[in-house]
């Protein structure tokens, strides 16, 4: 799966929990400061991630992923190295 | 001086209507409420209730997606009432701090606790919604509106079963009295059409198993009356000290000049069958509202119809006030709005006294000899009137009655 792939998919799903515009979902944005999702809407967009993508989001790992860039990079890493 | 209390904004979202204008209009012409569920979990539980009062506009179609999926469905009819009560008053211009929310609720988020029940059994663990807690919990739809709103004076949420809404509308009086905020937003909600609450009720034996004739099927003080019908929706009002909303130049629709509240101290769910309790909420709000009995042209009744109920406040109303009110029971077209009820009625009391129109009850054919009282019946009537009472009354032994007179 590319990097746009899991964007894109990441994108849909910040979208539908805080219905933020996909437009507005690029790698450099903040979750928390600049699209303005709270901790709350995290766990459940960390959930969706889990299903759509097969990765495990411990809550350690949620902790860190302080922007989109950071969420795509971490599921690009853990489904290579899972396949 | 006493600070006066005066109503200034309106909400509401019915089985009637999504607004007030729609719901005092259906009140008023004879319309009823009540409809056949078709939901497959009446035949799969094999429900003896098969009606119900639903909402008219479904909420989640005037709410962003995102909302109306965050919120559960008694906090959204909450949030759409509160925000036309609060538009319907001219959005005031008030401090925060000096602004405060009172909106009850007698059951809060039961569907939401349906729902994430059942995902926890289909799904598991990490299905759960992280909202589930504040969608669930009975202060948040006060919660929800104090947000909407920016309040910071308080945000209060009532539990008094049936009574909450007309508790909350009692205790924002209080607050307004008090001195301790300008501005109160204030009244009750409830969703909670589920197969859980209508066996549970209907194992208490107080719903209508009139399932084939959903319209004839709320009989408020008649003889073939079996029990209430559960509604849905919510009632909400802006109320703000005189002198605050007088400053402000806003259209004062009523006031609400007094309140009283008592307790049965008698059974669980059972009223007091001489209405004793009541009597004494009713006299009180009088009391406080510096009114005789004579004063009072009008009572928008609880009358849920159930058997024991609508006697028992037909004494206590003769008892505190007399037989000459012209009486409605509105819930003849509403169905029980359970924690919404109270304030869903209070607000129709202050429009009835702001039109000089009281609704009629619906499907009272057959009087019960044991209510004696000048109850509107067929069509609306048209009657010059300077003061009302509304009565509420919960499971519990909660009574609370509200003296509203013109503006």
């Amino acid at each position: 799966m590319t990097n746009e792939e899991i964007l894109k998919g990441i994108a849909d799903i910040v979208n539908e929990v805080a219905g933020v515009e996909t437009s507005e979902i690029t790698p450099e944005k903040s979750f928390v400061d600049e699209l303005d999702i709270d901790s709350l809407s995290m766990v459940e967009i960390a959930v969706q991630v889990e299903d759509r993508f097969g990765v495990k989001v411990p809550d350690e790992v949620l902790a860190n992923l302080k922007t989109v860039g950071d969420a795509v990079d971490y599921v690009a890493k853990t489904t290579t190295t899972t396949t | 001086m006493t600070t006066e209390v005066v109503i200034t904004g309106l909400g509401a979202t019915t089985p009637l209507g999504g607004d007030v204008t729609s719901t005092w209009d259906a009140l008023r012409s004879g319309k009823s409420g009540v409809v056949a569920l078709t939901e497959d979990w009446v035949d799969r539980y094999g429900l003896p209730v098969r009606i119900a009062a639903k909402l008219a506009v479904d909420p989640s179609d005037s709410l962003p997606r995102v909302q109306a999926r965050r919120w559960d469905r008694c906090e959204q009819v909450a949030v759409i009432a509160a925000r036309e009560a609060w538009q319907h008053a001219g959005a005031p211009e008030v401090e925060p701090e000096r602004l405060a929310v009172v909106i009850g609720t007698g059951i809060g988020g039961a569907i939401t606790l349906l729902g994430q029940d059942d995902m926890l059994e289909s799904a598991g663990m990490r299905k759960v919604s992280p909202l589930t807690i504040p969608m669930l919990m009975p202060n948040w739809p006060a919660a929800h509106v104090g947000l909407d709103l920016g309040a910071r004076g308080g945000v209060h949420a009532p539990v008094a079963a049936c009574a909450s809404g007309a508790e909350a509308l009692a205790i924002a009086w209080r607050m307004l009295r008090a001195g301790e905020v300008d501005v109160v937003v204030a009244g009750g909600a409830e969703a909670c059409i589920t197969p859980i609450t209508l066996a549970g009720f209907a194992q208490m034996r107080a719903m209508s198993t009139r399932n084939n004739e959903p319209e004839r099927a709320s009989r408020p003080f008649d003889m073939a009356r079996d029990g209430f019908v559960l509604g849905e929706g919510a009632g909400v009002m802006v109320m703000e000290r005189a002198n605050f909303a007088a400053a402000r130049g806003a259209t004062q629709h009523a006031r609400l000049a007094g309140v009283g509240t008592s307790s049965d101290g008698h059974h669980i769910t059972a009223p007091e069958p001489e209405g004793i309790g009541a009597a004494r909420a009713i006299s009180a709000a009088l009391r406080t509202a510096g009114l005789a009995k004579t004063d009072v042209g009008h009572v928008n009744a609880h009358a849920t119809a159930t058997p024991v109920g609508d006697v028992a406040e037909a004494a206590a109303i003769r008892t505190a006030i007399g037989d000459h009110p012209v009486v409605t029971a509105p819930k003849g077209a509403l169905g029980h709005l359970l924690g919404a009820a109270g304030a869903v009625e209070g607000l129709a009391c202050v429009l009835s006294l702001r039109d000089g129109v009281v609704p009629p009850t619906l499907n009272l054919e057959d009087a019960d000899p044991g209510v004696q009282l000048d109850v509107a019946t067929g069509s609306a009537r048209e009657v010059k009137l300077t003061a009302a009472v509304n009565d509420s009354f919960g499971f519990g032994g909660h009574n609370v009655a509200l003296a509203f007179t013109s503006a």
